[in-house]
């Protein structure tokens, strides 16, 4: 099987890459660009950990082939900071301590920002549920959701 | 180290919250996981298991796989000794089978490739001829004379007659005369349990980077809870020794107890030997399912006598753990725990472990606890229901105190039980109002928590700055807490210190990351080790003043004369000690080893609202407070984010998760789509409540927290389900289908 | 003479026996003197036992000393999760 030479934007930058026809788009930023802010926690799109956007729709790129990203824009967790700024939500979940692990956390605020980008200022529930296909094992989820409050309340006022 | 002796020492740094020092990294993407490490050349491998629950292995040809261009080496248990120690055995079978499966997803070849595709693709030219064997998956039937056995020899001395040889460790423990306690009773129930296996479900699968070099030196990069274990456990394999083997942990994604393991490692150092190039293996979800840890599942007996004013008389158990295809000791621990919170006059619990054909169990957070005191919990709740009491206060009646003598046998120092139910009972979460479906449960939780083996070093560097080392890695915030630990005791601001997690080659050995110890025993060492160091700066101090070293004291991060009569002189401080530290003898460090001890138990209380639709069974948790005793918060973010999270896993062994096998032995659910864990959408918010019971066995008071959170979730949610329903509930999951089905069945 | 607790399923090695007593004054006197006087137990203290000193559970620690009066009980070895 021939590889494929895929042209993007990632993280506002332009990226050309060749991968193979099967190969999935979360492989393509791990292995062949060394974005391995995306983790692989199942392969099977059920636990979020590898979520980015794609053209502004949040996907888990463990279900996109990387061939499918031609001409597209991605954002991971690594276009997140401005510089060494880093974004209200990468900060809430360090003041309020919405990590322990942290393996989940990289697609938790990608899908975050996903949510505030189209809701900035979301009910609790709105958010347990679009969240829904992040899992993570550690924190019961409590101290997320409120970092995600607080954020949102900061960008708001900001 | 016993706990300080200024009682009311004011703390200035412990008990705060601050930024945890791998923040950054973690919400950038740049911290390193398992299978985030890359090295130059280096092959991919991957692992073919076992399709059948029990087999014999009759042959294996990996010549079609050898001759596909990319494939670099195959190794299958030929390429392993047999080694003697029967641990390191059982290890070793675990991550490669020898002779045998012994359950759906064993492994029995992998192979290293120059790409993850071109290994896949050579799994599927290995030939594996096996003779399927009968085999067995349920607890009670593994048990019965004529079962399929799984492996032979392996019964200890004290297992009694009329089992089959899957029954391998028999366990009895406490005292007291039954017979006369339960004739003191109005009532006795007795209650048969069964509990499913659950997964730890970290979200990152095994991973790991081994590199061999033809001198015999190697490296190995993985995601663990102890890298001394799997440096001790893969040296042995290899035929290695220790100090040519570095094992460097990475950031772990999740562990519970389920990376207290070695499931991979060798395989990947064996690969890499065959191959003279680094290997990376990593392990897909379905594998981490078929192949990795889950909990014991266990069918239990309780049969408990109270009088009808709540007193317990007597109290016994029987439980049946199912381990997997090798030895455990779980149940023993089961055994120990099951009536830990009461204080009791007759108490016996009996164990039995049980092998079947599903893979080993591993440590998953107070392993044998929860499921044993699920059952105690139950009964003790359809009790309360049955005499009309509160069920607050019939555990603040029977609750073990300082004093009781336990039901494991040792004599309880200071705990915090009782301290937890009245905090349980003062809460306005106890009074609110139910409204109908709805249910409110609650029960008592426990766990021992261990100390261990730790080593810390601690360097004051020349600009008045410390690093310290430690061994373990940090599974949750442990080393902004050992960073805090370490303020407090030199008295200088906590982003003064860097706390780092070391490789096997750069500190002294430490125990595996489990038994709730970091904080506990890692606390202990740092602090030891910024005493020593703080020793090192009064004497220097001393020098420069040319005053005796015994009147220098530490105080507020400076050395000062300890009174008038020792000499009048400014205070030093830490940076200006360590700013002259060549002068006057060279650096500055303190060190500290020690087996540690005097971990000190921890029990907590779970109050949880539930309202079951009638329609479907599904049940909602609608509010849950969770009650614990932590000795001593140091970092109080981390110590509820151990409540919550403990909290929620034993909410999803509770109504969702568990190990479905087919007949025909296979796992049917090895996917997160089947096995479904609690996400966002499921859970309320976790309330905490933290409760400070100095342990006496720590300068600070610290006891382990980490664990005994996932106790009580299992019957805080089977009580309240069974309130709201209306009917008794006996088995784990509580899932939709099995709740509708009692619930038609009431009637 | 130290009154050592054991858990009921060693009895079988110990004449029937909740508690033994044996002449020690540290913990690894104590095992040394419990393997000797009641060869049964061996199998159990080799594969790993604890030992709970007034309330105190220690995993290893030979050199523990025991007081006359001192309560010890003997544990399974425990790991946690």
């Amino acid at each position: 099987m021939k590889n494929i030479p895929v042209s993007t934007t990632i993280n506002g930058d332009p990226i050309e890459f060749l991968c193979g026809p099967d190969e999935t788009l979360l492989e393509v930023l791990r292995n062949r660009l060394g974005l391995t802010g995306a983790k692989e926690g199942c392969g099977t799109g059920d636990c979020g950990a590898c979520s980015v956007t794609l053209n502004g729709r949040l996907v888990c790129s463990c279900l996109v082939l990387g061939a499918e990203a031609e001409g597209g824009e991605i954002s991971t967790v690594e276009g997140l900071a401005a510089g060494d700024a880093l974004h209200p939500l990468q900060q809430a979940f360090i003041d309020h301590a919405a990590l322990q692990c942290g393996v989940c956390t990289p697609g938790i605020l990608v899908a975050a920002k996903s949510l505030l980008d189209k809701n900035p200022n979301p009910t609790e529930t709105e958010i347990r549920y679009w969240l829904a296909g992040n899992l993570c094992r550690c924190t019961g989820y409590d101290k997320i959701i409120k970092a995600v409050q607080i954020a949102a309340e900061e960008m708001r006022s900001a | 180290m016993a706990l300080d002796s200024q009682a009311k020492k004011v703390f200035k740094q412990v008990g705060t919250r601050p930024r945890r020092p791998d923040g950054v990294d973690k919400v950038t993407g740049r911290a390193m996981y398992g299978a985030d490490a890359t090295a130059p050349g280096m092959l991919f491998a991957r692992v073919l298991r076992s399709p059948h629950a029990h087999a014999v292995i009759k042959s294996i040809d990996a010549s079609a796989a050898l001759a596909q261009k990319g494939v670099k080496a195959v190794v299958t248990s030929a390429d392993f000794g047999v080694p003697e120690d029967l641990f390191i055995r059982d290890v070793q079978d675990n991550c490669m089978a020898r002779g045998k499966v012994l359950y759906d997803g064993h492994a029995v070849a992998a192979v290293a490739a120059v790409s993850d595709a071109v290994a896949k693709q050579a799994l599927k030219l290995i030939k594996v001829d096996y003779q399927v064997l009968p085999h067995v998956t349920d607890v009670d039937e593994a048990m019965k004379p004529g079962a399929p056995v799984v492996q032979q020899g392996r019964t200890e001395e004290n297992v009694g007659p009329g089992f089959s040889e899957n029954v391998t460790t028999y366990c009895e423990f406490g005292h007291g005369d039954l017979v006369a306690g339960f004739a003191k009773a109005d009532r006795i129930l007795e209650r048969s349990f069964k509990t499913a296996a659950t997964h730890q479900g970290y979200i990152e699968p095994h991973a790991c980077l081994a590199s061999v070099t033809s001198d015999g030196k190697a490296d190995l990069w993985c995601c663990t809870q102890g890298q001394f274990h799997v440096r001790n456990v893969c040296a042995e394999i290899m035929g290695m020794e220790s100090s040519q083997l570095r094992v460097t942990a990475s950031e772990i994604g999740g562990g519970f107890g389920g990376k207290t393991t070695v499931f991979i490692e060798p395989v990947a150092l064996a690969l890499s030997r065959k191959t003279g190039r680094p290997v990376k293996m990593v392990m897909s979800r379905e594998e981490v399912f078929r192949a990795t840890g889950p909990t014991v599942s266990s069918s239990m007996d309780v049969k408990i006598g109270m009088t009808r004013d709540g007193r317990i008389t007597a109290a016994e158990a029987h439980l049946r753990y199912q381990g997997g295809a090798f030895p455990t000791g779980t149940v023993t621990m089961g055994g120990q725990s099951a009536f830990a919170a009461y204080d009791l006059e007759a108490v016996r619990t009996y164990g039995w472990n049980v092998m079947t054909n599903r893979p080993k169990e591993a440590a998953y957070r107070a392993p044998g606890a929860p499921m044993a005191i699920y059952a105690v919990e139950s009964v003790v709740d359809e009790f309360c229901q049955h005499f009309g009491l509160d069920p607050l206060d019939v555990r603040l009646m029977n609750a073990a105190k300082k004093g009781t003598r336990s039901s494991y046998g040792p004599t309880f120092d200071a705990i915090g039980l009782i301290a937890t139910l009245e905090a349980a009972k003062a809460h306005p979460h106890y009074t609110a109002p139910l409204g109908p479906n709805q249910g409110r449960g609650l029960s008592c939780g426990f766990w021992f928590n261990f100390g261990g083996n730790t080593c810390v070093t601690l360097n004051v560097n020349s600009d008045g700055t410390i690093g310290v080392t430690e061994g373990n890695p940090d599974i949750g915030g442990s080393r902004a807490s050992i960073s805090l630990m370490a303020a407090e005791e030199l008295g200088i601001p906590y982003d003064k210190v860097r706390t780092i997690v070391a490789d096997t080659n750069s500190i002294g050995y430490n125990d595996i990351t489990d038994g709730s110890r970091v904080t506990f025993s890692v606390g202990l060492a740092t602090i030891q080790s910024a005493r020593n160091a703080i020793k090192v700066m009064c004497a220097r101090a001393a020098k420069i003043w040319g005053i005796d070293e015994d009147a220098v004291i530490w105080e507020d991060g400076a050395a000062k004369p300890s009174g008038p009569n020792a000499g009048d002189f400014e205070p030093m401080t830490l940076a200006e000690i360590a700013a002259v530290s060549a002068e006057t003898g060279g650096p500055i460090a303190g060190h500290h080893e020690v087996n540690a001890d005097g971990a000190g138990v921890s029990f907590g209380v779970h109050l949880a609202d539930v309202e079951v639709d009638p329609e479907t069974g599904a049940t909602k948790v609608l509010r849950y407070t969770v009650f614990q005793d932590a000795g001593r918060a140091v970092h109080p973010d981390y110590v509820e984010g151990q409540m919550q999270g403990g909290a929620a896993q034993g909410i999803g062994w509770a109504l969702n998760e568990e190990y479905i096998y087919g007949k025909d032995g296979r796992l049917q659910n090895a996917g997160f789509l089947d096995y479904r864990v609690p996400v966002a959408s499921d859970l309320p918010n976790i309330d905490t409540v933290i409760l400070e019971i100095p342990n006496p066995g720590h300068p600070y008071g610290v006891r382990g927290v980490g664990e005994t959170p996932i106790v009580p979730p299992l019957a805080a949610l089977s009580n309240a389900v069974s309130r709201a329903v209306g009917v008794r509930m006996h088995e784990l999951p509580m899932s939709p289908p099995k709740l509708l089905k009692a619930m038609n069945g009431k009637g | 003479m130290v009154h050592v607790k054991i858990w009921g399923s060693l009895r079988h090695a110990t004449e029937g026996k909740d508690e033994v007593e044996v002449e020690a004054a540290n913990f690894r006197q104590l095992l040394d003197q419990l393997s000797t006087k009641y060869p049964g137990l061996r199998p159990q203290i080799e594969r790993g036992v604890s030992l709970a000193l007034d309330g105190r559970i220690y995993r290893e620690a030979w050199f523990t000393e025991i007081g006359p009066e001192s309560e010890v009980v003997l544990m399974p070895y425990m790991t946690g999760g």
